[in-house]
């Protein structure tokens, strides 16, 4: 049987696809350029009994988020660069009492207001550090329709898995172009719920590392009681101020990401020509569309160039890149903003190779002529 | 007989983070009774706070306890609510977190008459971080960023969440402690948002500086100020000035919000 098809912006391919992977819960804020997830999903959460909230700003969305996934329900927020700032609190919150939840950013230009209508990528570096202290970060960066659909059921699987929120950033040009959307049949991507606890309630403790490096997480109202806070807290969920349970904890909450095994589950990249390449473009989102094109041009002009796109940006895909580094002669890095992650290539290619910034932040896309004059320049 | 609090303190968490004296020992007392008496089941109960003295009663009783970020704990247990309206919300918290940085939170659980039971301690001050004011310190009184009396003017809470809409309010203090369980357990019975206020006291910050020698000065003003709404309907203004309404300030049958939904479900299932 043919598969449902249809044309869909990139922000209701996302509603979609958080319908896709069992959410029943939104609470969010308007921001343009995110508010379609918001209108999509009122209209077809009550349809299956689930919820939707208009709170009255973006930091009671993401609290009102975090406390119904408490209850056992996978929610979802919905917002663009001002109200991801907003959030941040609270998603260091979810990152210590390691509640599952997803963040969609749809983003624009900044700071503050920036330009609300324009494509930007200029949240990358605030997905990583922007709430405070240390903590892993989980950020995926779909380049179209269909893959912002996938991602954001990636998106769940990877929160409910690694019991701790995540973000799904794609800029205004994905968030609000059409493209066809193949709609998968149940079955064909999969769908990953929390591990739930097993021992009786007496023994359950929410972060008892027992059982892993992500403990099992008991819902609300299922017979577990327990305690959930943003302070440092020991394996019974209580507060703790004792040195070796803090540093323990915190080491953990980064390793249950950032360890090997983790790391090669979470991290998802896309390489186009890059075994031979000299020159590297390394792209994500819809600056990676420009950057594709760019590559097939540059190839039809004999000049060895490819691509590599990030589909997972935090983690970010250290080991590939350094290795890479030590290969090519030269690493383009196109985003819209002026250098975000450039600055994280940099960090990681320590100097194996040059590392070429091209940012952009007039609200216009980076075309590919744009990346094909600078591939030239230094080729 | 002594009430046996027990069993609903979690066993090894005591002693509590509260100064002596401090009134939100009191109101933790009221509570559970108010909790006991109304039959309530801990595998149903959630109780929510925010951050400062009082948001720490949830660390201490036996439910499934949220203890959450500074003022946003009315938005996390709106979530709780919403995601599984067949439990028990009750949210617990200070003046200063549910009507400073949480006013805007405090005031929207009102409007949308979401079935919840918040009780607010109101000590008058910012207790955790030191006696900084807060929006309920009295005006011209000292606190540690008002070394020259406060200039604010102060929000009555009751009046605030009456006027944003919740569908009970009452108001009580931590002398009339028996008061306390009695107007929870009314709020926890009213379908639809209510608001205890119960005014107590914070010796260690807010009455050292403003000239209560003892916690017992304390409590006498607690006394003195309070005024039954049904006495108060026979006084003066006059009479009425510096002193503060207790008992069920309001109360009104209003639609809930969480049934309300449960209509647009029904709706877009085509009902
Ligand atoms: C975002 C944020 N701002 C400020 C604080 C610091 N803070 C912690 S408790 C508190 C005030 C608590 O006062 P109140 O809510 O009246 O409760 P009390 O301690 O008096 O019981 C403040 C300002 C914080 N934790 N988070
Ligand atoms: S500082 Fe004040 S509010 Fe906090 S515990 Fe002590 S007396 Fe109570």
């Amino acid at each position: 049987m043919a598969k449902k098809v249809a044309l869909l912006q990139g922000n209701e391919a996302c509603a979609h696809g958080a319908l896709y992977a069992g959410c029943s819960f939104f609470g969010g804020y308007p921001i343009t350029p995110s508010t379609e997830v918001a209108e999509v999903l009122s209209n077809e959460l009550p349809k299956i009994g689930g919820k939707f909230i208009q709170m009255e700003d973006e930091i009671g969305a993401m609290a009102s988020v975090i406390g119904a996934s408490l209850t056992g329900a996978k929610a979802l927020t919905a917002t663009s660069g001002p109200g991801v700032s907003l959030k941040q609190e609270l998603i260091g919150y979810a990152c210590i009492a390691e509640v599952p939840c997803v963040i969609i950013n749809v983003m624009r230009g900044g700071p503050s207001t920036g330009m609300p209508t324009g494509p930007g990528q200029s949240d990358v570096q605030q997905a990583k550090w922007g709430t405070h202290g240390d903590h892993a970060t989980i950020a995926l960066v779909p380049a179209s329709c269909q893959e912002i659909f996938s991602e954001t059921v990636r998106a769940f699987n990877l929160a409910e898995k690694y019991r701790m929120p995540v973000q799904v950033l794609y800029d205004e040009i994905v968030g609000h172009m059409r493209e066809r959307i193949e709609f998968p049949e149940p079955g064909d991507l999969e769908v990953i719920d929390r591990a739930k606890p097993t021992v009786p309630p007496e023994q359950y403790k929410p972060y008892d590392t027992s059982f892993g490096d992500v403990p099992p997480l008991a819902a609300f109202g299922s017979g577990y009681r327990f305690h959930v806070t943003g302070l440092n807290k020991a394996q019974d969920g209580f507060p703790t101020t004792k040195a070796e349970y803090v540093d323990n904890e915190e080491r953990r909450q980064i390793r249950k990401v950032e360890g090997e095994a983790a790391r090669a589950d979470i991290e998802k990249n896309d390489e186009y020509l890059t075994e031979d390449a000299e020159v590297l473009i390394f792209a994500y989102g819809s600056t990676s569309r420009s950057a594709r094109y760019a590559v097939n041009e540059l190839r039809k002009e004999g000049i060895k160039a490819g691509l590599f796109r990030p589909i997972t940006l935090w983690p970010f895909p250290e080991k590939r890149i350094a290795a890479l580094g030590k290969k090519v002669k030269t690493i383009i890095v196109p985003e819209l903003n002026l250098g975000q992650m450039n600055l994280e290539v940099e960090r990681v290619v320590k100097g194996a190779c040059p590392v070429i910034s091209i940012g952009r932040v007039d609200g216009e896309p980076i075309n590919p002529g744009q990346i094909m004059a600078q591939v030239k320049e230094v080729k | 007989m002594a009430y046996d609090y027990d069993k609903y303190l979690r066993p090894g968490k005591l002693p509590h983070i509260w100064c002596p004296g401090c009134g939100h020992g009191i109101a933790m007392k009221g509570l559970i009774r108010a909790i006991d008496s109304c039959g309530l089941d801990k595998n149903n109960t959630a109780i929510v706070s925010g951050i400062g003295c009082a948001s720490r009663l949830p660390g201490y009783v036996d439910f499934n306890t949220l203890h959450t970020a500074h003022g946003r704990a009315a938005a996390f247990a709106t979530g709780v609510k919403m995601a599984k309206p067949e439990m028990n919300v009750i949210v617990v918290g200070g003046d200063g977190d549910g009507t400073a940085i949480g006013g805007n939170h405090f005031i929207h659980a009102c409007r949308r008459n979401i079935d919840m039971t918040y009780v607010i301690f109101n000590n008058f001050i910012y207790g955790m971080t030191g006696g900084q004011f807060s929006p309920c310190t009295p005006t011209g009184d000292k606190a540690s960023t008002t070394p020259y009396g406060n200039p604010d003017p102060i929000f009555d809470i009751s009046k605030l969440a009456i006027g944003a809409g919740a569908t009970f309010v009452a108001r009580t203090t931590s002398f009339h402690a028996t008061q306390i369980d009695k107007l929870i357990a009314e709020g926890i019975k009213h379908k639809g948002m209510a608001v205890i206020e119960v005014l107590d006291d914070c010796p260690t910050t807010y009455g050292r500086r403003n000239k209560f020698r003892s916690v017992v000065d304390m409590m006498k003003r607690l006394k003195e100020i309070a005024v039954p709404v049904a006495a108060a309907s026979k006084m003066t203004a006059e009479q009425l000035k510096g002193k503060v309404l207790t008992g069920v300030l309001y109360k009104e049958e209003k639609p809930e919000y969480c049934e309300q939904y449960a209509k647009v479900i029904a709706k877009a299932q085509g009902a």
